[in-house]
């Protein structure tokens, strides 16, 4: 092994590299020099968001634990952008509520580490490595949710989402023993075929997939999402239900198709009802709710539910769908969770009632969290139509027709709540309406980067056709 | 840049010309120029098309064009017109162009207004010209999402729950149509090469087992946009809410999608279906026909006496297309345009009576043929062309349907078609109660003898809808020519 194959991490490395440098700056800024600080940190990662779309060596390292390929790529510069997105988002929280405490950089800190374990976590090749970035992703997103500190809800949110990940990751590293104990092997490449049929291994797989299903909040183990993006900060919510839930779903979908192909018959029952319980239960409680973060929360559930539909079709049609609902996701949820935070940051207020009115106080803010709400139910020309198709398109070519009309009752019941916020913001008027306001450059950044992703990535065909072509390499 | 489209880059280009406008005054002229530009298009299309077809061009659709979209599906941007789709893109363009003259004086968010009323045209225009069942799919989609916003800001009365409903529905229809066009796609080619065009669709054909689950779940998902009882109900409530501009929109042109559908996707593509599964919705459109025809004769409100009237008129489009024969399917398609003018002038006429009285109750009103005199006049002309009087669009319409439906021999469809021809008496009480309360007799409320008489705007956006009324009803040889020219391929893979 030689020095340059350290390149295939550039990703990670260059990280880290950020990280060490905003943590040493903050020992040497004052307090005035922490607002340049945040600058100085989201410009940082804006750069390296960009270093990402040039060309990344692909390999594999430590005799596999550690491998990526154009897909894998593909992703992370996804998640770079809309860790990128969130972090112009979060600019003015950051520097009227955080700098006051004195805890800026820690934000950055933590927030860093948690992309650094996703990274580390869906190029994993290895067990032991996946493990260690799970643990690494989750951690420090349990400080982060806690980190209004003088908000009991908060501090909830904080315990509440340490206690349900630590129990996810107990549960998925007693399948993983399990496992291990069958095959003797750890490496993806080798447990795939040592594998047998047996009570043990299923119990690993059963295990396994409970775990990772924390983190993607399938029901039965979505009870945390609602509590915790209630309490956290906005911008943690929407680290959690995109960034986390989007590099979960990949891996999740790796594991299962790599590892566990053979297992087909066992795990397909499961993403079957497990998928129309997600999108049930999800839809059905988030058409009550009144909190815009709950809201959402709910939202995200049932999206999770759709992805499904992308790996129950054990193919590269698949993964393309999954990998490119996943990318549009992100963008439509950030432009929907931006909007709440810009409105929550100015006025403190988060209840969909508030939102009467919206259109004509604010025009701007309301096309945005329009665009990403339409998205988010999958209503032409918007990119969501598109992904949501193509999922659709990929279970309906393994003949899960059933499902397929399942799924899409679903996205018409979601259509009815995504109106519901449309309605309050374009057909009632207040007479408290929230005022006009300005954002700050980030916030608009922010917000114009999410919308334009949502405009572009589904009518711009040649992505879809990018993701495609490297899928089939991989997975055929 | 060709011709077809054109249909789609206009109305895109009036949106993104009308986010700049500053005021009613610039918002309604845009929307005009725009409405005249595209009626203009549509009528050079008509007679290029017959100029095209004048030479010799027998394919099944002229202009067609063909772009590849998403390489790995084989999803196209393929278009394509014939005659059928002409006169849909010229009945559209002509509603649209009225809706603009009768919106004139919009006060509320004026621009937001007209570009979700433009971005609606531009649903309907692509649905059309469209050859790709996903992009088909798409502009149906388009089409219907800006209903929501139309009804529920600029409407009237329970504008929230009828918008809601309305959305629910037809995407809930759109539902079906998903699961049916994924179902048409994957058999869409033995060998492998998976397609969502029509008309490669069309040269195989789908085994019988499979057309036998996929035809209902695509003639569903269409015809209920097209008020197939009993999942009429969206449309009522939906109409009485929406402001005049889009009931008229909704009813004249929104609603022929269900039809044009049907015929296109649901029967051309699935003929051993359709013959399987037409008896049971022949039952369900005679129903729709007599109930809608006798809802009508009970409803108070004039919004609702077209909403239910336009159940029947459209009932009866889906029961010409299942009788499946030339002359009834030929009958399905005037009437289409029939309806879809007949009705755009009743909302129309209704828009202006509620303007001036404020009221939509029959009981309310009365003598309104002395104080507007205009209004009235030409509310008992459209009367008269809905219950089929000879030398109007509805008598043609009505005529070519009931005698090709009688020349099926069998019980069956005997009977049907006489349940389905008393409309023709039901739909005369209900237009001459209405006639004979609200317009004959006594002045009922003093203030009425100062209403104000139609305005040139208002003018405008009847003789643009009332002529179509008179040559179709004057010339229905020239157009059922060009439309039994378009029907052959269907007669081909069907009869």
């Amino acid at each position: 092994m030689n020095l340059e194959m350290f390149l295939t991490m550039q990703n990670e490395l260059l990280l880290v590299a950020l990280l060490l440098a905003v943590l040493i700056g903050e020992i040497f800024t004052s307090q005035n020099g922490k607002v340049k600080l945040i600058n100085f940190s989201i410009v940082g990662f804006a750069i390296i968001t960009l270093i990402g779309f040039f060309a990344q060596p692909e390999g594999s390292m430590f005799g596999g634990m550690f491998h990526t390929n154009r897909l894998i790529q593909l992703l992370k510069n996804g998640l770079n952008v809309g860790v990128l997105i969130i972090l112009m988002q979060s600019a003015r929280w950051l520097k009227e509520n955080l700098v006051p405490q004195k805890k800026s950089a820690e934000f950055f800190l933590l927030m860093f580490s948690s992309v650094i374990g996703l990274n580390f976590m869906i190029s994993s090749g290895d067990f032991l490595m996946f493990y260690v970035a799970l643990e690494l992703s989750t951690l420090p997103v349990a400080a982060l949710a806690a980190y209004n500190a003088y908000k009991r809800q908060s501090a909830e949110a904080g315990i509440k989402l340490i206690l349900s990940a630590t129990l996810a990751s107990g549960l998925a590293l007693f399948g993983i023993s399990f496992l291990y104990g069958t095959t003797g092997a750890l490496y993806f490449d080798d447990m795939a075929g040592l594998l047998q049929t047996s009570n043990l291994t299923i119990l690993g797989l059963v295990f396994f997939f409970a775990g990772l299903s924390f983190k993607i909040s399938l029901v039965p183990f979505h009870f945390w999402t609602a509590d915790v993006y209630e309490g956290a900060p906005i911008n943690v919510a929407s680290y959690l239900s995109v960034i986390s839930k989007g590099a979960a779903v990949f891996i999740m979908m790796f594991i299962l198709f790599n590892v566990f192909r053979a297992f087909y018959d066992i795990w397909q029952p499961m993403i079957y009802v497990v998928a129309i319980a997600t999108m049930f239960i999800g839809n059905l409680f988030a058409l009550r709710q009144q909190n815009m973060k709950r809201f959402l929360a709910f939202s995200s559930v049932a999206q999770a539910g759709f992805m499904l539909l992308g790996i129950i079709n054990i193919s590269a049609l698949g993964v393309t769908s999954v990998v490119y609902f996943v990318l549009i996701y992100m963008f439509s949820n950030l432009a929907a969770f931006g909007v709440v935070q810009a409105i929550s940051q100015k006025t403190g207020k988060e209840n969909m009632d508030d939102y009467n009115g919206l259109y004509r106080t604010n025009p701007m803010l309301s096309m945005v969290m329009m665009l990403g709400l339409f998205s988010l139910a999958g209503i032409p020309p918007v990119a969501g139509f598109f992904g949501k198709f193509f999922l659709f398109t990929a279970a309906a070519g393994k003949g899960y027709y059933i499902l397929v009309f399942i799924a899409v009752v679903n996205a018409t019941i979601a259509l009815y709540y995504y109106l519901k916020v449309i309605r309050a913001m374009f057909l009632r008027r207040s007479e408290n309406p929230i005022p006009h306001f300005n954002n700050d450059v980030f916030m608009k950044l922010g917000l114009a980067t999410a919308s334009a992703g949502i405009l572009v990535l589904g009518l711009y065909s040649p992505l879809y056709d990018y993701i495609q072509s490297i899928s089939n390499l991989i997975f055929n | 840049m060709d011709i077809l489209s054109l249909f789609v880059i206009a109305p895109i280009i009036t949106v993104a010309v009308l986010l700049f406008a500053k005021n009613l005054q610039q918002s309604r002229l845009i929307s005009l120029i725009g409405s005249l530009v595209q009626l203009g298009m549509a009528f050079n299309l008509m007679f290029t098309y017959l100029a095209e077809r004048a030479n010799g061009n027998t394919s099944i659709m002229v202009f067609t064009k063909s772009v590849v979209w998403f390489k790995s599906l084989n999803i196209r941007y393929d278009i394509g017109a014939d005659g059928i789709t002409v006169f849909m893109i010229i009945l559209a363009s002509i509603v649209v162009l009225a809706g603009v003259f009768i919106s004139w004086k919009i006060n509320d968010l004026p621009k937001e207004f007209f570009i979700s009323l433009i971005v609606l045209a531009t649903g309907v225009y692509g649905f059309f010209i469209s050859l790709d069942l996903f992009l088909m799919f798409l502009f149906f989609e388009v089409a219907v999402i800006p209903m929501y916003l139309l009804i529920g800001i600029w409407g009237s009365g329970p504008k929230e729950n009828s918008a809601m409903k309305l959305t629910i529905m037809l995407m809930g229809a759109s539902a079906l149509l998903l699961v049916g066009i994924l179902g048409l796609y994957f058999y869409s080619n033995p060998d492998g090469n998976l397609t969502f065009n029509i008309l490669e669709i069309a040269k195989i054909s789908i085994p019988a087992e499979v057309q036998h689950y996929l035809f209902p779940v695509v003639f569903i998902g269409f015809a209920v946009i097209g008020a197939l009882f009993p999942f009429h109900t969206w449309s009522p409530s939906g109409h009485a809410s929406a402001p005049t501009a889009v009931s008229m929109l909704h009813a004249g042109v929104l609603m022929k999608l269900g039809g044009y559908g049907v015929f296109r996707v649901a029967m051309f593509l699935l003929p051993i279906g359709a013959k399987e599964w037409s008896w049971f919705f022949i039952i369900l459109s005679v129903i729709g026909v007599v109930y809608g025809a006798l809802a009508a004769i009970k409803q108070t409100d004039l919004k609702y006496i077209n909403a239910y009237s336009s159940v029947s008129h459209l009932g009866l489009v889906l029961f010409a297309l299942l009788m499946l024969n030339k002359t009834t399917w030929n009958g399905a398609i005037i009437q289409s345009l029939s309806h879809g003018f007949m009705t755009a002038l009743f909302f129309a006429l209704i828009g202006m009576i509620y303007e001036r009285t404020h009221t939509r109750d029959v009981r309310e009103l009365g003598g309104l043929l002395k104080v507007i005199p205009f209004i009235s006049v030409i509310y008992v002309i459209a009367g008269l062309a809905s219950l089929g009087l000879p030398g109007f669009s509805g008598f043609v319409a009505e005529m070519t349907i009931f005698v090709g439906a009688f020349q099926h021999v069998d019980l069956f469809h005997r009977v049907a078609t006489l349940i389905g021809a008393t409309v023709i008496v039901i739909t005369a009480v209900y237009i001459l109660r209405v006639v004979g309360i609200m317009l004959m007799g006594p002045v009922k409320k003093e203030e009425y003898r100062l209403l104000e008489q139609a305005t040139w705007y208002e003018k405008t956006g009847i003789f643009l809808l009332l002529i179509p009324i008179i040559i179709i009803g004057t010339m229905p040889l020239w157009i059922s020519d060009i439309i039994t020219e378009s029907i052959k391929p269907f007669i081909e893979r069907m009869l």
